[in-house]
C-alpha cells in the first residue's frame, strides 16, 4: 500500500539503526506513549535491533486497557438488556470487567455486535427502530471525533433509538501524570502520531519545557518509529528538549480544525480513571450537557455501578523497568502466557510475555544465512 | 501471586506512597505513581461456551482436552490430528468429520456446501489419503428459502464430483425459526491411505524444509468482506478447493513427506504452533518468504490483523525432509493449485515447540497459538 | 489507540447530508466520512481511522522524509558503515540478530 510499504524499507531501516547506533553514547530510556506503536516495535522486532544504550518503555496508549473497569461493567449491564443492540470495536470484547467480558454477555444471549466504524452502528440504530443501539465509544483523540460526529448525526438525523457509552481519554494530562511520577525514569517521548493529526502539536511545547523532556511526533510504520527514535537520541544527545515533528506527512502543527471544534461542541473534558492507573484530573471526554439525551449512562441510569479492582501482579514495576520480569514471584509459576496475571503477560507486546518467550528461547534462532529461503 | 498484592494508586494515595519526598501534589499538581500501572486480564475460566471455543486456537484446544478428550478416551483421538489413521480388516483408513457454520452462506468463491466437502476431503488429504466416500448431515433453519438449499446441494454435488469423492450417505433434521443461521452441514469422510505414507507431526526433525502451497489468508478475507458490519470490497475470492490432488503430487514425488496441514481456522500462524508442540522442534519462518496478497496484506491493515492469523481453505503446509524439498516444490508449482508454492522456513532443533518469525527488518518475533477469533482492532 | 491508514479518494457523493467518499486501500475499498476534511479532493490521499478521514496526506511531505533517509545512508558511506564494521569484529554476520536476541533474554 502507497505510504506503508515505502516506509518499511529494510535497508532504509538499517540506515537509521546506523545512526542511532553512531548517535547514542548514553543510557536513554524513551517512552512510546501509543499501544500502535508498541505493535510496530514487536512485530517488526525493532527493540531487538536497537542499541543496548536506547531503551524503550512501553506507555499507556492503549484505550483498550486504560478503559475503568467500571465503564466496562456498565457496558455489561447495558448490554445484557434484551430490548439492546450493543456495538463495540472488536478489541473491546475481551476485557474482562469484575466477572464477565462482552463474549460471554454474548455467550448468556446479550447481542453484542462488533463494528467497525461508529457510523456502522448508526446505520444498525436506522434499522432497527424497535430496539435501542448503544455504542461503546472508547479511544484517545484519533478515535473521539468519529464517535462525536456519530453523535452528532444521531441528533440531525433525529436517530433516538442511538445511544453512547463514552469513555474517552487524553494523552497530554497522561504524560504530565507520567512525568510527574515519583518512580519516573522517562527521559523522553514518542508522542502519537495520529493523535497529534488531530489535535496538532499546541499541547506539548509546555509539556516538553516543564519537565525537560524531547517530544517528538511519531508516525506508525518502522521507519517511523525509527526515525523518531533518531530524533529523540539525537536531542538528548544535545542536552535539548524541544517538540519535534517526525511524521510531517500525516501532522500539520495546527491538527485539524474541523475536528476539534466537533470535539469541543460534543464533549467536554471531565476527570477520567485510567484502569491500571488512578485517576488523572481533566484526562478523559465525556458528551456535553446538549448532547445528555444520547449518553447511554443517563439513558440506562447505570449510575450505580461501583467496583473495585481486584488484586494485580507487579506489572506496574515492570512496566516501568523497576524490576525485571522474573524478579515477580509469580513469574513462569503462576503466571504463563497460557495463565496471565498482568498484561504485560497476556499481550504478545507485553514485556513479561517477551521475556518468557525469549528465555524460552535459550539459544538465539539459527542465523538467516542457513536457512532455505535465504 | 506476589506476597504484596497491588492494588492501583489513586491520585490522592499515590502522593502518600511518596510521602517524604517533595512532589509535585505539593505544588498543588496531581500526581499518579505509575510504577501501580496494572492491565486487565482476559478472561479465561469461561462459565459458559463463547465464540472463542470455536476459533481453532488455545480456546478450541482447551475445550477439546479438558472435556472431550477425558470423556472420550481412547488412543485414536488422543493424537488429535486433523483426521484419525485407523487400521480396519487389513486397511489403513483415515477418518474424519467437520461441521460447517459459515455466514452468510453463499461468499465471493463458494459457499457452505463447497467447504462442506473440501474441508473434509483437505482433512482426509493430510492423512496422504484420497477422500473415497462422504456423509453428509443437514441441519435446516424452519423458513429457509428451498431455492438457498438447492444452491447449497447442488455445490455439494458439484464439488464432491470435482474431488472424485461419493456421498454416499446422508440425515436432514430441521429446527425452530431462529435457532440456526439457515443451513448448518456436517460431513465425515473416509479414504485409503496409502502404504508407505505416514504422515504425522511427530515424524518433522530440524532442518525439515517447510512449504505453504501458495497464497495465505485468501479464504477468510474474502468471508470477512461480506461480513456484517465489517463490509468491504475486494477483488478477491475464496481459495476453497480440494487437495487430494495436490497431495498425490507430492506423494508421488517422495511418500516420504513428513506432516502436512491445511491451515484454516487460526490460519498458518495455528498449524505452524501445533506441529512445532506436537513434534517438539522449533520453527523458523522468513516472514517475507510467507506469501502474502496484496488485497490480504491490505485487507488486514486496515483492520489491524496479522495475515499469519487468517483462515484459508485451498492451502496446504507441508514438512518435507531436506533432500526432498526441491523435487516436492518443483511438483507442486506445476500443479494448478500449488503454483504459488513457497519455502517459509524451516525446521530446528532450538526452541523446542516454539515457532519464531524472522522479520523482514532482521528481529524476530515469537509467533504464538491465537486465543480464540480473530478480532479487528482499533489499537 | 490509533490503527489509521492511509487511502486514496475513488469517488465522492453527499449522503443523508454527509460527505462521504469510497476510497481505496491497496485493493481494499471501503466508504469514508470526509466531513473532517471536506476539501479532500479525488486522487488525494488521507488517513483514515474507523471510518473517518482525519487528516490530508502531504506527498511532499512524505517524499522529503524519504530522501532524509536515503541522505542518511550516503553519509555513512563516506564514513564508513558502523554496522557492517561493529559485526566484523564481532565476527557475526550483520543480517544474524541471534546476539540481540540473547541480549534481550539476559534484561
Amino acid at each position: 500500500m502507497k505510504y506503508i510499504d515505502e516506509f518499511q524499507d529494510p535497508e532504509l531501516a538499517r540506515r537509521l539503526l546506523d545512526d542511532i547506533r553512531a548517535t547514542a553514547t548514553r543510557p536513554w530510556a524513551l517512552m512510546e506513549v501509543c499501544g500502535g506503536q508498541t505493535h510496530t516495535i514487536i512485530r517488526h522486532g525493532i527493540d531487538q535491533l536497537l542499541p543496548e544504550q536506547v531503551e524503550l518503555i512501553h506507555g499507556p496508549g492503549c484505550p483498550v486497557c486504560v478503559t475503568p473497569l467500571e465503564v466496562i461493567d456498565k457496558a455489561l449491564e447495558i448490554a445484557s438488556r434484551p430490548d439492546v443492540i450493543f456495538c463495540s470495536f472488536g478489541d473491546m470484547l475481551r476485557v474482562p470487567g469484575s466477572d464477565r467480558d462482552l463474549f460471554q454477555v454474548r455467550g448468556e444471549g446479550g447481542d453484542v455486535r462488533v463494528v467497525y466504524s461508529p457510523l456502522d452502528a448508526l446505520k444498525t440504530a436506522q434499522q432497527n427502530p424497535d430496539r435501542e443501539v448503544v455504542f461503546f465509544g472508547i479511544g484517545f483523540e484519533t478515535t473521539a471525533p468519529p464517535n462525536a460526529m456519530t453523535v452528532h448525526q444521531a441528533r440531525r438525523l433525529g436517530i433516538r433509538n442511538f445511544s453512547m457509552l463514552v469513555s474517552h481519554v487524553r494523552v497530554p494530562p497522561a504524560i504530565e501524570a507520567i512525568m510527574t511520577s515519583p518512580s519516573c525514569r522517562v527521559q523522553a517521548f514518542l508522542a502519537a502520531g495520529h493523535v497529534c493529526s488531530v489535535m496538532g502539536m499546541a499541547e506539548y511545547p509546555a509539556l516538553a519545557e516543564r519537565f525537560r523532556v524531547p517530544i517528538v511526533v511519531t508516525g506508525f510504520e518502522p521507519l517511523d518509529i525509527l526515525e523518531g527514535i533518531r530524533r529523540t537520541v539525537r536531542q538528548l544527545e544535545r542536552g535539548e528538549h524541544t517538540v519535534d515533528n517526525a511524521y510531517p506527512r500525516a501532522v500539520r502543527s495546527e491538527g485539524n480544525p474541523a475536528a476539534q471544534a466537533m470535539l469541543a461542541d460534543v464533549f467536554e473534558v471531565t476527570d477520567r480513571a485510567w484502569r491500571g492507573i488512578g485517576t488523572i484530573p481533566a484526562s478523559g471526554w465525556r458528551l456535553s450537557e446538549r448532547y445528555r439525551d444520547y449518553d447511554a449512562e443517563h439513558r440506562f441510569s447505570v449510575d450505580g455501578i461501583a467496583t473495585r479492582e481486584p488484586a494485580a501482579c507487579r506489572s506496574g514495576e515492570v512496566l516501568q523497568g523497576l524490576i525485571k520480569p522474573h524478579e515477580c514471584e509469580a513469574f513462569g509459576t503462576t503466571c504463563t502466557p497460557r495463565t496471565p496475571l498482568g498484561a504485560t503477560m497476556v499481550s504478545s507486546e507485553g514485556a513479561c510475555a517477551a521475556y518468557y518467550l525469549y528465555r524460552r528461547l535459550g539459544t538465539p534462532p539459527t542465523p538467516l544465512e542457513a536457512s532455505p529461503v535465504a | 501471586m506476589p506476597d504484596t498484592p497491588h492494588t492501583p494508586l489513586t491520585a490522592s494515595n499515590a502522593s502518600n506512597a511518596a510521602a517524604g519526598a517533595p512532589t509535585p501534589a505539593d505544588r498543588g499538581l496531581p500526581t499518579v505513581d505509575i510504577s501501580g500501572w496494572t492491565c486487565p486480564t482476559p478472561l479465561r475460566d469461561q462459565p459458559r461456551v463463547v465464540m472463542g471455543h470455536g476459533g481453532g486456537g488455545a480456546l478450541s484446544a482447551e475445550l477439546v482436552q479438558q472435556i472431550f478428550v477425558p470423556a472420550f478416551g481412547g488412543e485414536v483421538l488422543a493424537q488429535l490430528g486433523d483426521s484419525a489413521a485407523v487400521a480396519l480388516g487389513g486397511a489403513r483408513l483415515a477418518f474424519s468429520t467437520d461441521s460447517f457454520v459459515v455466514r452468510p452462506l453463499f461468499f465471493p468463491g463458494g459457499s457452505i456446501g463447497d467447504l462442506a466437502v473440501n474441508g473434509t476431503v483437505n482433512d482426509l488429504a493430510m492423512s496422504g489419503a484420497r477422500a473415497a466416500y462422504l456423509s453428509c448431515g443437514f441441519i435446516l433453519e424452519e423458513g429457509v428459502e428451498m431455492p438457498v438449499v438447492a444452491g447449497v446441494a447442488d455445490a455439494m454435488g458439484a464439488a464432491a464430483r470435482v474431488a472424485g469423492v461419493e456421498v454416499a450417505t446422508g440425515d436432514t433434521k430441521v429446527v425452530e425459526a431462529g435457532h440456526g443461521d439457515g443451513v448448518y452441514i456436517n460431513t465425515a469422510g473416509i479414504g485409503l491411505i496409502p502404504d508407505g505414507v505416514d504422515l504425522r507431526p511427530q515424524r518433522v526433525v530440524p532442518g525439515d524444509v517447510v512449504i505453504v502451497s501458495g497464497d495465505i489468508g485468501v479464504h477468510g478475507v474474502a468471508i470477512m468482506s461480506v461480513r456484517e458490519g465489517l463490509e468491504f470490497g475486494v477483488e478477491i475470492e475464496s481459495d476453497c478447493a480440494a487437495l487430494g490432488g495436490l497431495v498425490e503430487t507430492m506423494l508421488a514425488v517422495t511418500p516420504d513427506l513428513h506432516v502436512l496441514r491445511d491451515p484454516t481456522r487460526g490460519g498458518l500462524a495455528a498449524a505452524l504452533c501445533e506441529i512445532a508442540t506436537a513434534s517438539c522442534t522449533g520453527i523458523v519462518i522468513q516472514e517475507r518468504a510467507v506469501p502474502v496478497p496484496p488485497a490480504v496484506a491490505n485487507a488486514c491493515a486496515i483492520l489491524g490483523l496479522d495475515p499469519m492469523y487468517v483462515a484459508n481453505e485451498g492451502k496446504l503446509v507441508a514438512f518435507v525432509p531436506r533432500e526432498h524439498a526441491d523435487a516436492v516444490l518443483a511438483a507442486m508449482r506445476r500443479h494448478p493449485l500449488g503454483a504459488g508454492a513457497a519455502v517459509i522456513g524451516e525446521a530446528v532443533a532450538t526452541h523446542p515447540g516454539m515457532v519464531v518469525a524472522r522479520t523482514p527488518l532482521g528481529g524476530t518475533r515469537v509467533v504464538d497459538l491465537p486465543l480464540g477469533e480473530q478480532l479487528p482492532r482499533i489499537c | 489507540m490509533c490503527l489509521a491508514v492511509p487511502g486514496k479518494v475513488l469517488d465522492i457523493e453527499e449522503r443523508d447530508g454527509t460527505r462521504m467518499a469510497t476510497v481505496d486501500f491497496g485493493g481494499v475499498v471501503k466508504e469514508v466520512c470526509l466531513e473532517y476534511v471536506p476539501d479532500l479532493q479525488v486522487g488525494e490521499y488521507a488517513i483514515v481511522h474507523v471510518g473517518f478521514a482525519l487528516q490530508r496526506l502531504d506527498e511532499d511531505s512524505a517524499r522529503q522524509t524519504l530522501a532524509l533517509f536515503e541522505e542518511l545512508g550516503l553519509l555513512q558511506e563516506e564514513f564508513g558503515d558502523p554496522w557492517e564494521a561493529a559485526a566484523a569484529e564481532a565476527g557475526a554476520a550483520p543480517a544474524a540478530v541471534g546476539g540481540d536476541t540473547a541480549r534481550e533474554a539476559r534484561k
